[in-house]
């Protein structure tokens, strides 16, 4: 029981991460109808400069920093300098070309920082919590939990309640009549491209301690299982990533503990299986979120 | 092209090909067994995603499973006394029932999803394989299953070497393969094939079942990949988990793009170029005067680099491929000739789409009035 509840609480820190990364690609969804493939191997990169900038600081908070504008920018040269050249006909040549990108990016970081695997020290100690004799979240879980929310909301209220936001929106949704009207519709896809890959850094950067540590395909499971967030709640809805997140988040972790890890992706393939069987656009893929 | 002339060009290519191998050395051979292994997963994943229009980032997996098909069918075989030209046969056979299985299954999935609905899953699929095949007691974990030893069959012992007995048996089994999905796409199959991608509902009111077309074009592109798969075990022997990484299943997709995709001359060359290249890079990176912990970075990480980029160029500036490339550079010598003279020529650059576009699939699923 001690260790359900243990697995649990570990399961809901990794789901907030997955949410903060399916959110990512949700967003890009949304704006361009291209499921970011690159998105993991785009993060990674964001993360090797964020863990430079702290060996040469000795501040997390500074590596934190940098993760996520390296992360943004990224995005922005991704954007404009690959996946615009992807054909609006084909459904297949985005993924194609994110792909490209994702070798393209592997191998760079494997020629620069070679393919071993640094171990990335959490900034807070991650040794569960004792509540009531019952160990329950550590430190640093709290912490990524408190972070991935607040960033999730954040953007919530940057997309609900401001003027860009409802920009975004509506370059995402109507660009023709988004130009008429006098949205600077390429311009709020970039924005979006790079507000989405500073997220997926972010989420990768919390995620790594918790990993075996930082290597060039480190994100690649963590890619896989937000795109199983992001299909279980739907590619369109930004809600339905965080729901999406805390299931897979709770089911690999339930997994990973009782059966061991190597059963953990199978898991996550069982899971997209009923997912896609019972709703093949994803559980929470409706028209009313689409109008939001 | 009618189905008896397919049948005597492969069989002439087959004897060609087979009668180069005397002009090779074993590791030249070698290297020749790999190529027909990867053309089979290389060729099923190009007619599946030219022609059907489904994209699979999961071929590798389906390797695998034919891989691990093959090896325990000809262990069971084995243990049952048989072996030489029946065991070979019946692990094809155990390959083509595991891969196929896994294929239609597969297609079962695909024939309701679309796009990166499907990328997704067939993704996913990849990163599974290797798990349950590391985590099932009989496939013996990440060590993987061994096989036993097929050499070459005692006529022949005196003539030929061993990598080139089994380069004949690779470009036997690739010649089949290739085969079977000329015949498929130059038959009605491969007509409703093209008709379901380029119009969905167009194709349904000619009569045509979509899903069944879809779920037919997986299981013949699994069928073959498992085939390679199969030929990939018994040049190597044995069979793990480490043998079909994500990182394969995104080289064959590279390999079949860069190649041309849904040309099978495209796939033939992005199977010699997945075989070679690495190769050249890595003899390069050994002529040059590196330091040795420079060259252990750039082995292997190098060569997929100019896979990358070459990916992207394509994509974004020739999306017919190489073998596209060849066919719109030939076409655009004859225009040029026939323009000669005539007044102002203009080149009539209509390069054959690469990428199969499908208008009719709404590309705002949620959208449409029956879903959601």
């Amino acid at each position: 029981m001690d260790r359900l509840v243990f697995l649990l609480g570990t399961g809901v820190a990794r789901g907030t991460v997955l949410a903060l990364f399916a959110l990512s690609l949700v967003l890009i969804w949304r704006a361009t109808r291209i499921v970011n493939f690159a998105a993991g191997a785009m993060a990674v990169v964001g993360v090797y400069v964020g863990v430079a900038v702290i060996g040469v600081t000795g501040s997390w908070w500074w590596g934190l920093v940098a993760t996520v504008v390296a992360g943004g920018l990224l995005g922005l040269v991704v954007e404009r300098g690959v996946l615009r050249f992807a054909s609006p006909r084909s459904p297949l040549s985005g993924v194609i070309l994110a792909i490209g990108l994702v070798v393209v990016l592997q191998s760079l970081l494997g020629i620069v920082f070679g393919q071993e695997h640094e171990p990335v020290p959490p900034p807070f100690s991650d040794r569960p919590v004792q509540v009531g004799g019952v160990p329950l979240l550590s430190p640093y879980d709290l912490f990524v939990v408190v972070v991935a929310l607040g960033l999730l909301g954040a953007l919530r209220l940057l997309f609900v309640r401001t003027s860009l936001g409802l920009q975004l929106r509506a370059a995402a949704f109507e660009p023709e009549v988004s130009r008429l009207l006098g949205v600077r519709v390429a311009r709020m896809r970039t924005l979006g491209w790079v507000l989405a890959a500073a997220a997926a850094s972010l989420a990768a950067l919390l995620a790594v301690p918790n990993e075996l540590g930082l290597n060039p395909h480190a994100a690649d499971m963590l890619f896989v299982s937000a795109f199983t967030v992001a299909v279980v709640g739907g590619l369109d809805s930004p809600g339905g990533a965080l729901l999406g997140g805390l299931t897979v988040g709770v089911v690999t972790s339930v997994v990973t503990g009782y059966l061991g890890s190597t059963l953990a992706p199978v898991a996550v393939l069982a899971l997209l299986v009923v997912v896609l069987l019972v709703r093949p656009s994803g559980l929470f893929a409706q028209a009313e979120a689409r109008l939001a | 092209m009618s189905a008896r002339r397919t049948l005597l060009l492969a069989a002439g290519g087959l004897v060609l090909a087979i009668g180069a191998t005397f002009l090779l050395d074993p590791f030249r051979n070698y290297q020749l067994a790999l190529v027909a292994a990867y053309l089979c997963a290389t060729a099923g994943l190009t007619v599946l995603v030219g022609l059907s229009g489904q994209l699979s980032l999961g071929h590798a997996a389906l390797m695998a499973a034919g891989g691990y098909g093959y090896a325990l069918t000809v262990n069971a075989l084995t243990g049952a006394g048989v072996d030489g030209v029946a065991r070979f046969l019946g692990g094809v056979a155990g390959a083509v029932v595991v891969s196929g299985v896994v294929g239609l299954l597969l297609g079962l999935a695909g024939a309701r999803l679309h796009g990166p609905y499907l990328a997704g899953l067939t993704l996913t699929l990849v990163v599974a394989v290797p798990a349950v095949a590391a985590s099932v007691p009989a496939l013996q974990g990440d060590r993987g299953v061994r096989t036993a030893f097929d050499g070459v069959p005692g006529p022949l012992r005196s003539l030929i070497a061993l990598e080139q007995w089994q380069a004949w048996v690779a470009l036997a089994v690739a010649a089949v393969a290739v085969t079977g999905l000329v015949l498929l796409r130059d038959g009605r199959a491969g007509l409703r094939m093209r008709a379901v991608r380029d119009d969905e509902v167009a194709a349904a009111l000619a009569g045509i079942v979509p899903a069944r077309v879809k779920v037919l074009a997986f299981a013949a592109s699994a069928v073959t990949a498992g085939l390679g798969g199969a030929v990939l075990v018994f040049v190597t022997q044995s069979v793990s988990p480490g043998a079909f990484p994500l990182a394969l299943s995104l080289l064959l997709l590279v390999a079949v793009v860069v190649g041309g995709l849904g040309s099978l001359l495209g796939a033939a060359l992005g199977a010699v170029l997945v075989v070679l290249l690495p190769w050249l890079v890595g003899a390069a990176t050994d002529a040059l005067p590196l330091p040795a912990a420079v060259v252990q970075r750039l082995d292997g990480t190098l060569a997929s680099l100019v896979f990358g980029l070459l990916l992207i160029v394509l994509v974004a500036g020739a999306p017919g491929g190489l073998a596209g490339a060849l066919t719109a550079a030939r076409a655009r010598r004859r225009t040029r000739r026939s323009l000669r003279g005539a007044a102002a020529p203009r080149p009539t650059d209509d390069p054959p789409a690469a990428l199969p576009t499908t208008p009719s699939t709404p590309r705002e699923p949620v959208r449409t009035p029956t879903e959601g």
